[in-house]
């Protein structure tokens, strides 16, 4: 359980460690790019959206 | 005398860029070649006997779009010393990268699962049972990197990557039609029936198999853990347009055979078509079977790579194949992890492989869009790239490339979870 407990923490820590040091796109935030990624984000939540979709008609 | 003595000095100009050719060669050939995995052959033998000989020039027009793709990373790579991932990361910050990670870890299991199948259909070809593929595939793909050395994984993979040409001797066996082929190969033209959902769905499914998210990660932690530097990137693009040749070479020929022996036949896998052949041709079938091992072979060891170099690169670790194992311990342990989790899935009885198989191409149609975006993005973001920033044509090629691919590749993936989306 000891061994699990640290193995969870060592792994919480890394991505925390992981989020810091990336904290800060450093990519030139131009309205192509924030255009690009809005984008994307939309096309992601309709695709995810249909796999829901997907798995509540085939459970149901 | 002059003539003697200019024609010395350039044979020898020649032969010392040959040279810087052969050491920088590599992970372009490497990652088209291995772009041929078990699921790729299986897609095209499905075409080659659903199609015959009439969809070879589309499979011709895809070498140049996976060139296109695949060149950026070279860049990328060479110029940021940076994998994809932790490019992903480091421009896009965590939101990104995280799904990109993520993503990109759940399909790679998912393809090399495919690529476990793959290579213990092929075997049980020759009477091997499952397990002893499995366990000997670890063993072998184990081995490759206990060496702690680039060029001898390298090595190897490119003698992989020389069997994936065997298909090449097969088709001259089955002694196809020249004037179809060439004709077929040039113009471009719909097979008899037009049209239709089952034609769409396996044009959409080549184009899948030959740009796919790993391919992207592959090359530029390749292109880095290889250390080419800018002025390597000409050599590199060289590389990659000669992978690009050789992964339409291999699928045109695998077409060319089962067009012509297995005719207007539906094929479920490369497995059943090396089945259905043997009766005509026992060394074609044969060739079959053992191109399919290689690929999947080929294909699974890429694939666990680029999934170690991508976590190496984002949380820090050593991770490069010129490490030694107590060097890089994390890394190994991952591809290693990653390698006997997707074999004991295909030895456990009853596993779902179809579905698994399946929802490959879905995961896939979800990180392929957002990496082919964030490449673009990144290839045009001067303060990094500098001079090796996308040209405007580069820009339109590829942009019009990316916009294509997107739009079908997401057609495959929702007409592979509503099949009667296209009806």
């Amino acid at each position: 359980m000891n061994v699990l407990s640290r193995m969870v923490r060592g792994l919480v820590s890394g991505v925390r460690a992981v989020n810091r040091r990336y904290a800060n796109p450093g990519i030139e935030m131009t309205p192509f790019v924030r255009l690009a990624l809005v984008t994307l984000r939309v096309y992601l939540l309709v695709l995810i959206g249909l796999l829901v979709y997907k798995f509540a008609i085939t459970v149901g | 005398m002059n003539l003697v003595a200019s024609t010395f000095y350039r044979s020898r100009r020649w032969l010392k860029i040959l040279r810087l050719f052969a050491i920088v060669a590599g992970p372009g050939i490497i990652v088209m070649v291995a772009d041929n995995d078990a699921g790729g052959i299986t897609t095209y033998t499905a075409t080659g006997a659903k199609y015959g000989n009439h969809l070879l020039w589309f499979l011709i027009l895809l070498g140049p779009v996976a060139y296109f793709v695949q060149e950026m990373t070279v860049r990328l790579g060479a110029v940021t010393k940076r994998g994809h991932a932790e490019a992903i990361f480091s421009a896009f910050g965590p939101f990104w990268g995280w799904f990109s990670l993520l993503d990109l870890v759940l399909t790679d299991w998912l393809t090399m699962i495919t690529e476990f199948i793959g290579m213990t259909a092929a075997m049980s070809i020759f009477g091997v049972p499952a397990w002893l593929t499995v366990i000997g595939c670890w063993l072998l793909m184990g081995g490759m990197i206990m060496t702690g050395r680039y060029w001898t994984w390298e090595k190897i993979a490119l003698v992989l990557c020389v069997g994936n040409l065997i298909y090449i001797p097969a088709a001259f066996l089955v002694h196809p039609s020249v004037h179809d082929i060439v004709k077929n190969s040039f113009i471009p033209n719909l097979p008899p029936g037009g049209f239709t959902n089952e034609l769409f769905f396996l044009l959409m499914a080549n184009i899948g198999t030959t740009i796919a998210p790993w391919m992207l990660f592959f090359q530029q932690s390749s292109v880095v853990d290889k250390e080419l530097q800018e002025k390597d990137i000409t050599f590199g693009k060289i590389d990659t347009a000669i992978g690009a040749l050789l992964t339409v070479v291999v699928a045109t020929f695998l077409i060319i055979v089962c067009a012509k022996l297995l005719p207007g036949q539906s094929i479920d896998s490369a497995a059943q078509a090396a089945i259905q052949i043997m009766p005509q041709s026992r060394y074609v079938g044969a060739i079959i079977a053992i191109g399919l091992f290689d690929a999947g072979f080929l294909g699974a060891i890429c694939i666990s790579l680029a999934s170690s170099w991508a976590f190496g690169e984002v949380f820090g670790w050593a991770h490069s194949l010129n490490r030694k194992i107590t060097e890089a311990p994390w890394f190994y342990a991952y591809y290693l992890f990653d390698l006997l989790l997707a074999g004991t899935v295909v030895l456990i009885p009853k596993a779902p492989l179809v579905l698994i198989t399946l929802f490959v191409q879905v995961i896939a149609t979800t990180l392929l869009p957002a990496a082919l975006v964030f490449l673009i993005l990144l290839l045009n973001d001067k303060k990094t790239m500098g001079r090796y920033t996308n040209s405007t044509w580069e820009n339109v090629a590829n942009i019009g490339i990316v916009v294509v691919i997107i739009v079908l590749s997401t057609l495959y993936g929702v007409s592979t979870l509503f099949p009667n989306f296209l009806h």
